[in-house]
């Protein structure tokens, strides 16, 4: 069975932390992530860019609708993730109007960190 | 030669040369700085050497120069910047064509308004990039404080960055909805101007000659698109009529009222030529009907010469392009102006979802007065004056309320305004 861990806290607490403190919890995700591996549970993982690289898009009536900003309705669950490697914001958004549930749901677009 | 006039020329040739600064360092924040610096550079130099005879081109050169080094020194500590500088040491020295410059202003207008930024960040940040506006230029014109408008535009260019909005042309299949989006945020920025929904002033004129440029940008880089020009004489047209429309003791005045001789005939001939160019191809959309109506206002000579029935007529095309309960207000009240009062008040019953206008209860109370109904009239212009937003807007709500009473007090009512509504 393979399940996916999402990770949910307050952006603001990081963006606030002293230099310090995040180079210590980073330290201990790199941990985190090492024993997951050791231990052969690990398929992957990533940090993502804050919420304000986030862009929503959904399908309406046949056209791709974009706005600014994460999805932030309550009403509709996270029901899965695709991750995509694409050149631009452009494709992806291509990609993720192209999604089944783009037309009833709404599809959350995040860039993934990359550190080094 | 005097800092005003080197400010002006870098205001006029800073849009064209941030631009081509932001296709080869992919960076906005850091494109800003160098121009920066190029400006400070040619405050120095050109007192001295005299005005260049390419002023975007020195600019550029410096700038670009300035950038290298930057690139280069981080280049010894980071490999990030190193593609970036392989790609400029490459490029030849001496500035490219014209043309060049003009497909970076067309990408940069489309990274502005991609559809993934907010839209106060698309207008904040094309009035700050293509017009060179700083931020407390825009923060007042959006009467917003001048942090809200400076984190709005960090976040816009950190989103461009992180996200990777690309720095392109949208695609041919992708081109019509694009366009669209950045017509809309033009008009924005001219409505912003033009119809302050807040505070006192009226007519935010610079706003208005703002959203202007960027519309005649547009049409010189996208010459073939008939929706292009039609929002540009629609600005034109409208625009031409800002003098006329508030007194000079600040009231707002209707077309009917307004002094006709301040209307500015040059803006007018111009925006009816630019009218005709685009209707000549052949692609009608709703700003082309927009500035068709313009246009029969502006070729009026009194108030009472309005091709009503005409205009009437073109609201109804516009229906079909934009069914929104503003359009439809107003298509009833030009029925109304061509039909008379009667028509008009029967089509304005069906506008359930405008209650909470005033513009809806302004027209209901002038085709009352129209009837003679000066006392419905007056109720009706004292419930528009609660709900504007406007202090010039509601202080000639209230007037209209105060000269519908007195008309009742001189001239009961009966029948006087059945004459044809002209």
């Amino acid at each position: 069975m393979e399940y996916m861990i999402l990770i949910y806290a307050d952006e603001q607490l990081y963006s606030d932390m002293p230099e310090a403190d995040l180079a210590a919890l980073m330290a201990e995700y790199g941990r985190y992530a090492q024993e997951m591996e050791a231990a052969g549970v690990l398929r992957g993982g990533s940090e993502l860019a804050p919420v304000h690289a986030a862009t929503t898009v959904r399908l309406r009536g046949g056209k791709v609708v974009c706005s600014d900003g994460p999805f932030a309705e309550t009403k509709e669950q996270l029901g899965g993730y695709m991750l995509i490697e694409c050149d631009n914001l452009d494709e992806a958004i291509k990609w993720a109007a192209r999604c089944p549930s783009a037309a009833q749901g709404s599809i959350e677009l995040r860039p993934l960190v990359h550190n080094g | 030669m005097e800092a005003r006039v080197i400010g002006e020329v870098c205001r006029r040739e800073g849009g064209k040369v941030l631009a081509g600064l932001i296709r080869r360092f992919g960076d906005i924040g850091l494109a800003e700085d160098l121009l920066q610096d190029a400006y400070a550079r040619a405050l120095e130099r050109w007192p001295r050497d005299g005005l260049p005879d390419n002023p975007a081109g020195w600019l550029t050169t410096v700038a670009r120069n300035r950038g290298l080094d930057i690139l280069r020194r981080a280049a010894r500590t980071l490999d990030d910047s190193s593609a970036v500088l392989a790609r400029l040491e490459a490029e030849p020295p001496q500035e490219r064509q014209e043309g060049q410059l003009d497909d970076d202003r067309l990408r940069l207008i489309f990274v502005c308004c991609h559809p993934a930024l907010h839209p106060r960040a698309q207008s904040a940040l094309a009035l700050r990039t293509l017009c060179g506006l700083s931020t407390r230029e825009i923060a007042r014109a959006f009467c917003e404080s001048e942090a809200t408008t400076a984190q709005r535009l960090v976040r816009a260019k950190r989103k461009i960055g992180e996200a990777r909005i690309p720095f392109v042309i949208p695609v041919e299949s992708e081109l019509p909805g694009r366009i669209a989006i950045v017509l809309q945020v033009i008009y924005l920025v001219f409505n912003e101007g033009y119809a302050a929904t807040e505070g006192a002033r009226l007519v935010r004129l610079d706003l208005c000659k703002e959203a202007i440029r960027l519309g005649r940008l547009m049409r010189e880089l996208m010459p073939v698109d008939a929706e292009v020009r039609g929002l540009l004489a629609l600005m034109l047209l409208t625009h031409a009529r800002g003098a006329a429309r508030v007194s000079n003791v600040g009231e707002l005045l209707t077309l009917e009222q307004q002094d006709r001789s301040l209307w500015d005939q040059d803006a007018i001939r111009e925006g009816l030529a630019i009218l005709d160019e685009a209707l000549a191809l052949r692609r009608p959309g709703p700003y082309q009907i927009q500035a068709a109506i313009a246009a029969l206002h502006s070729k009026a000579a009194r108030a009472m010469d309005t091709d009503w029935p005409q205009i009437a007529a073109l609201y109804g095309a516009l229906l079909r392009h934009l069914p929104t309960p503003v359009v439809r207000m107003n298509a009833a009240v030009a029925h109304g102006m061509a039909s008379g009062p009667r028509e008009g008040l029967r089509a304005l019953e069906h506008l359930s979802d405008m209650e909470g206008s005033h513009y809806l209860h302004a027209a209901r109370a002038a085709f009352h007065l129209r009837l003679g109904d000066t006392h419905t009239a007056s109720a009706s212009y004292v419930h528009a004056a609660g709900l504007a937003g406007n202090e010039v807007e509601r202080a000639w709500l209230l007037a209209r309320a105060r000269a519908a009473q007195g008309d009742c007090a001189h001239r009961p009512a009966p029948r006087r305004a059945m004459r044809p509504a002209s």
